[in-house]
Order: C-alpha cells, then sequence, then structure tokens
C-alpha cells in the first residue's frame, strides 16, 4: 500500500460571511480509517468539511495535507488525492450514469493528456463496487434516491484519490439504502485502504461503522476517539442536550444509544 | 471485465455519434454559405462562385459575388458563431435557458451604447463598434455585482437582467426620440440586426476576437462541464470555479459583444443555438461548437429567408425574431409549470 497522506487541521477558524462557525479546531484525521463526525444542527460539521475540502477558506489557521497548506496545492493535483461529495449536488440535466461516473475523471486529464484506457476502468471498476453497472445508460433524472447516491459515490470513486469526504451521504434515504451505502464504503475503506470522512446523524449507525468519531459542539471538537470511548449518555447529553442511556448493539457490538423523551420513561426511572 | 467492455463500447459509440452531427452541422454551413452567395439579383453558378473565390476576374460576378455578397456570409458565420457558442456558454454556466444575452439585456446594453453613439456622438463606425463593445461588458458587469448581493442568486440574475433589459430599451426609444432624422436609419440597424451594407474592412475586430477567443471557450468547455455539477462539485473536481467563470464569461461577453458591433443584435440567436444543438447532440457534453454553428445555419438560413423569401426584404434579426419569440413563451410556460426560474 501507498503511504498514507496525512490530513489535518491546526487551529482552524472559518465560517460565512466574517461569522467564524469553526472555533479554533485542531484535528488530525486518521488516515486508512473510517471517520464520523457527530454533532447537532449548526454545530460546524459540514464547515469543518468543506474547509478541509478547500472549499471555505479558513479566517485563521490552517489545514495541512502531508504538512504543506492546501491551498499551496495546484487545484487538480489535489484533486487527485482528496475528494469530497456534497450533501445536495446539482444534478444536469439529460445525462447518463456512465456520463456523470466519468465527469470523476476530470482531474486525471490535462490540457495535453485526453481520455486514456485508465479512465475507462476505473469508471468501470467504480460503478461495480457501487453496484450501478446495469444502469449505465439510464438517465439520472430516472433514478430513484438512493440509486442516484449510489451514482453520486461512484463518481467521487472514479476520482480514485486516497481520502474521500461524504456529507451525509445517507440523509433522505430510508434504512435499506443507508445500510446499504455505509457497508458500500466499508468495502471500499477495507479493499483499497481509502481514509473516508462521513458526517451522519444517525449516532447509531456511526458508531458502529466508525473506527474514529469526532464530537462537535457549537463549533468545538469536544470528544474524538473510537466509537467505545467517546459514546456515553453524558456526552450525548453535553452535545445533542439528549438524555439517553447507553447499550450495546448486539449486532456489532458497539455503543448504541436509546433516547430518554418526556414520556414513556417508567421503565428507566424504575431502573 | 463486463462493465468495462460496456463502458467502452458505449463510449466510443457516443464519440462517432458527436462527430457525425458535427460534421453535418459544418456541411449544413458550408452549402448555406455558398447559397448566400450564389443568390441574390443575379444567380451565379457554383463554379462562377468557386473562380471569385479563389481569385480569379470574372465579369459581373467579382463585383456581385466578392463585394457585396462574400462580407455579408463571412459576417453571418462569424456573427452567428460567436452568438451560438456565447449564449450556449452563458446559458449553461447559469444553468438556465433564460440566462443569455438577449433575455438578460446584454445585447440590449450593446444596442443602447450604439444608438447612444450614433444619434448623441455622431460617431464613426470604430467609435461606434467600441462603444457597443463597452456597453456589453458594463451590463454584463452591473446585473453581476447587482445580482452577487449578499448570496449569488442566478434566479434574481435573470430578473435583474430582464429589468436592466426594460431600463435600456426605455433609453434607446428615448434617443430615437431625441436624435436627428437623418441619422435614424443607421440607428435602426441596431435595433433589429442585419447583415446589409457590411463591408470586409469592417469584419477585421470580429473575426480577430471570434478566432482568439474560441480555443479559450474549449479549453474551457471541460471546466463547463464540471461546473454543471455545482461549484461545490466542481471545486472538489480540481475546477478553480472562480478563474473559469471570469475566463468564460469573459470570452463569451466579448465575442457577443463584437457580433453585436458588428452586424446589431440579431434577435435570438444566442438564446436559441444552446437549446437547439442539445436537443441535437444530447446533453452531457460541451455542445460549444455544436451551438456556434447552429448559430451559423439560423443567420445564414434567416438571411436566406429575409432576402429571398418575400416581396420585400427583411433585415435578418427580423426573421430570426419571429422564429424564437414563440420559443421563449414555449420556455417561460414550460419553467413556470416545473416551478423553477
Amino acid at each position: 500500500m501507498k503511504p498514507a497522506h496525512v490530513l489535518k487541521a491546526e487551529n482552524l477558524y472559518a465560517g460565512y460571511e466574517k461569522k467564524n462557525v469553526l472555533q479554533d479546531v485542531t484535528i488530525t484525521i486518521p488516515s486508512n480509517k473510517i471517520s464520523v463526525i457527530i454533532g447537532g444542527n449548526g454545530c460546524g460539521k459540514s464547515t469543518l468539511l468543506k474547509t478541509m475540502a478547500r472549499l471555505i477558506k479558513p479566517t485563521s489557521g490552517q489545514v495541512l495535507l502531508d504538512g504543506k497548506p492546501l491551498h499551496q496545492f495546484p487545484t487538480k493535483q489535489l484533486a487527485r488525492v482528496l475528494g469530497y461529495l456534497p450533501q445536495s449536488p446539482v444534478v444536469p440535466e439529460g445525462i447518463t450514469v456512465a456520463d456523470l461516473v466519468g465527469r470523476g475523471r476530470f482531474p486525471h486529464h490535462s490540457f495535453l493528456k485526453g481520455w486514456t484506457a485508465k479512465d475507462d476502468e476505473a469508471i468501470s471498476e467504480a460503478m461495480e463496487i457501487m453496484n450501478i453497472s446495469d444502469l449505465a445508460d439510464c438517465y439520472l433524472d430516472e433514478l430513484s434516491g438512493g440509486q442516484r447516491q449510489r451514482v453520486w459515490i461512484a463518481m467521487a470513486l472514479a476520482q480514485q484519490t486516497d481520502i474521500l469526504f461524504l456529507d451525509e451521504p445517507t440523509t433522505y434515504l430510508d434504512i435499506t439504502y443507508q445500510v446499504e451505502i455505509l457497508d458500500m464504503l466499508t468495502d471500499l475503506n477495507r479493499k483499497r485502504g481509502t481514509t473516508i470522512v462521513l458526517v451522519l446523524h444517525d449516532i447509531n449507525l456511526s458508531a458502529r461503522y466508525a473506527d474514529y468519531i469526532f464530537a462537535f459542539q457549537k463549533g468545538k471538537l469536544v470528544a474524538e476517539g473510537t466509537p467505545s470511548e467517546v459514546i456515553s449518555s453524558q456526552l450525548i447529553k453535553d452535545v445533542f442536550g439528549l438524555d439517553c442511556t447507553v447499550i450495546q448493539d448486539p449486532v456489532s457490538l458497539s455503543p448504541s444509544i436509546v433516547p430518554i423523551g418526556r414520556h414513556h420513561n417508567q421503565l428507566v426511572k424504575s431502573w | 471485465m463486463e462493465t468495462l467492455q460496456l463502458i467502452r463500447k458505449a463510449r466510443s459509440r457516443k464519440r462517432r455519434r458527436y462527430a457525425l452531427l458535427t460534421l453535418l452541422l459544418c456541411l449544413i454551413s458550408f452549402a448555406l454559405c455558398f447559397l448566400s452567395l450564389m443568390l441574390g439579383n443575379t444567380i451565379y453558378p457554383v463554379q462562377d462562385v468557386l473562380r471569385v473565390l479563389f481569385g480569379e476576374e470574372v465579369k459581373g460576378a467579382s463585383f456581385a459575388v466578392g463585394t457585396i455578397r462574400l462580407p455579408r456570409m463571412v459576417a453571418g458565420v462569424f456573427a452567428g458563431f460567436a452568438f451560438g457558442a456565447g449564449g450556449y456558454v452563458f446559458q449553461t454556466m447559469l444553468r438556465n435557458p433564460l440566462a443569455n444575452p438577449n433575455v438578460i439585456g446584454i445585447t440590449t446594453g450593446s444596442s443602447a451604447a450604439a444608438v447612444f453613439s450614433i444619434l448623441i456622438l455622431h460617431g464613426s463606425l470604430m467609435v461606434t463598434s467600441i462603444a457597443a463593445v463597452i456597453g456589453g461588458l458594463v451590463t454584463v458587469f452591473v446585473i453581476y455585482l447587482l445580482a452577487k448581493g449578499s448570496s449569488f442568486s442566478i434566479g434574481r440574475l435573470i430578473l435583474i437582467g430582464i429589468g436592466i433589459q426594460a431600463m435600456l430599451n426605455s433609453v434607446i426609444s428615448y434617443l430615437l426620440l431625441i436624435g436627428n432624422q437623418h441619422d435614424l436609419p443607421a440607428a435602426m440597424r441596431w435595433l433589429s440586426g442585419s447583415l446589409n451594407g457590411l463591408k470586409m474592412e469592417t469584419l477585421y475586430p470580429l473575426l480577430i476576437i471570434v478566432i482568439l477567443f474560441t480555443p479559450i471557450l474549449l479549453v474551457y468547455g471541460k471546466h463547463l462541464e464540471m461546473m454543471e455539477l455545482g461549484d461545490q462539485t466542481a471545486t472538489s473536481l480540481g475546477v478553480n470555479v472562480n478563474k473559469a467563470r471570469i475566463m468564460l464569461m469573459l470570452s463569451s461577453v466579448l465575442m457577443i459583444a463584437l457580433a453585436t458591433a458588428t452586424t446589431g443584435p440579431i434577435a435570438f440567436v444566442a438564446f436559441l443555438s444552446g437549446p437547439i444543438a442539445n436537443r441535437i447532440m444530447g446533453s452531457g457534453y460541451s455542445n460549444i461548437v455544436p451551438s456556434g454553428l447552429v448559430g451559423v445555419i439560423l443567420v445564414l438560413a434567416a438571411d436566406l429567408i429575409g432576402q429571398h423569401a418575400f416581396e420585400a426584404r427583411y433585415p435578418v434579426g427580423v426573421i430570426t425574431g419571429i422564429l424564437g419569440a414563440p420559443y421563449l413563451l414555449y420556455l417561460l410556460v414550460r419553467l413556470n409549470r416545473k416551478g423553477g426560474l
């Protein structure tokens, strides 16, 4: 395996329109692992992902890839190392699945070097991993949400980056597709050693699929570590303001939370 | 491996189709070029036209074809290409067929400046051309600044463009009212677009700009394809979105403004070419060249119709206007139904 790239952020402040969402975040992304960022709405999860994928310029602090600030890399070179899939990408009209996946090859082309056999191989491999080979000639507008999401991920895979960021890849999908997508990403991580960073809303799925979890609250990193180190009823209370009890997921043996609302809580009280 | 075969086959099939259709558009353009050289008060056969083009002296034909019809045809080709390709770039970059130089008032900006130059400054053709280019650029700049606001919105850009266009139209009406009667015919030409009375010398600025900036559009055409996926995805694919947007905008505005400065705003060509090219070629590629060719075909065909189909001769802009207006209505109705502007 190639020497792993190291991506980290140092004393990062970033946000929109002069208002900093991220407050002094220092973070190192574990190489060749799946990391999940959790936190409530507006806590800066997406902002962190975007800043580390150079979509937002930090107001201060910096993001370093192998010790060098991101903005010092040529844009295409960076795009061969670091891929990012936004929460809701724009679907162009009348494009086929194979064409869309093919766009992931853009950073591998240059003014002089056009399409090669390697591009076709990368596309077919990506489509096989995401199990969309038989959709190749379909138009994107005809697909279901779950299929569409797999196509987008395939595009990011065709980019063949060592690091892949995905912003809420399972939102709007039903539970079957959520599990399917996360399984496929795990395959990718195990087979290729791709470093994957996800933003997820579902804490239990996060705990199950993550090797490493970062918990954010109001733009600050409040906890990091393996799921069993991080997930506790106290942390969930701090980060989400939610009372819960933590049990063990009988399938993966990872921690799993059971929320406590204002009703239905007789059993907990009697414990 | 099966997937690989499938993808290879699909791609080579698409490539062949793309090349064939582009060739077809080229052939149609060529045929129209010859037709516009052959037809007129006197109809000259192909061999006479060819002899004139190769520099031979042919009695009668040399003047009619070489001095009158050739500049008319060349202007039609280059202006058509500039309108078609430039319009396509705008529509694709802003992801909306309404977002094109005709609808958002860029060509109107050029016209207003040209009319001002003719009626008020009594400027030479050169001055008028420069005024038209500046008018176009300033209009884009103003629309872009107003649309940028706190966050850039394409819908707002289109609405602001339509507003600016209305304003510029009233400026033109005012100028026509206060202008000298003698200058009005010269000014009118800037309002509908016409290939009449062009001389070869006056075409050079347009030729140079189109030849210089088409390659830039082609290089950034790849980037344009990525920008269709949204700015964030494009950036993560390695596109410098701001730079690409500026290069694409600047190149296409310059081409369109120069074309407007030469022939006047030939109505709706920039608006129609892109969607027609997409319909013919299929979307999913950069259709800059096909759009340019469709522009050429539209302008030459409309000019032939305007010159020969009716008792009276109509300038080309009148014919393209009649073609374009129904499509604009259709698009407005369709977009309205889809809920997107």
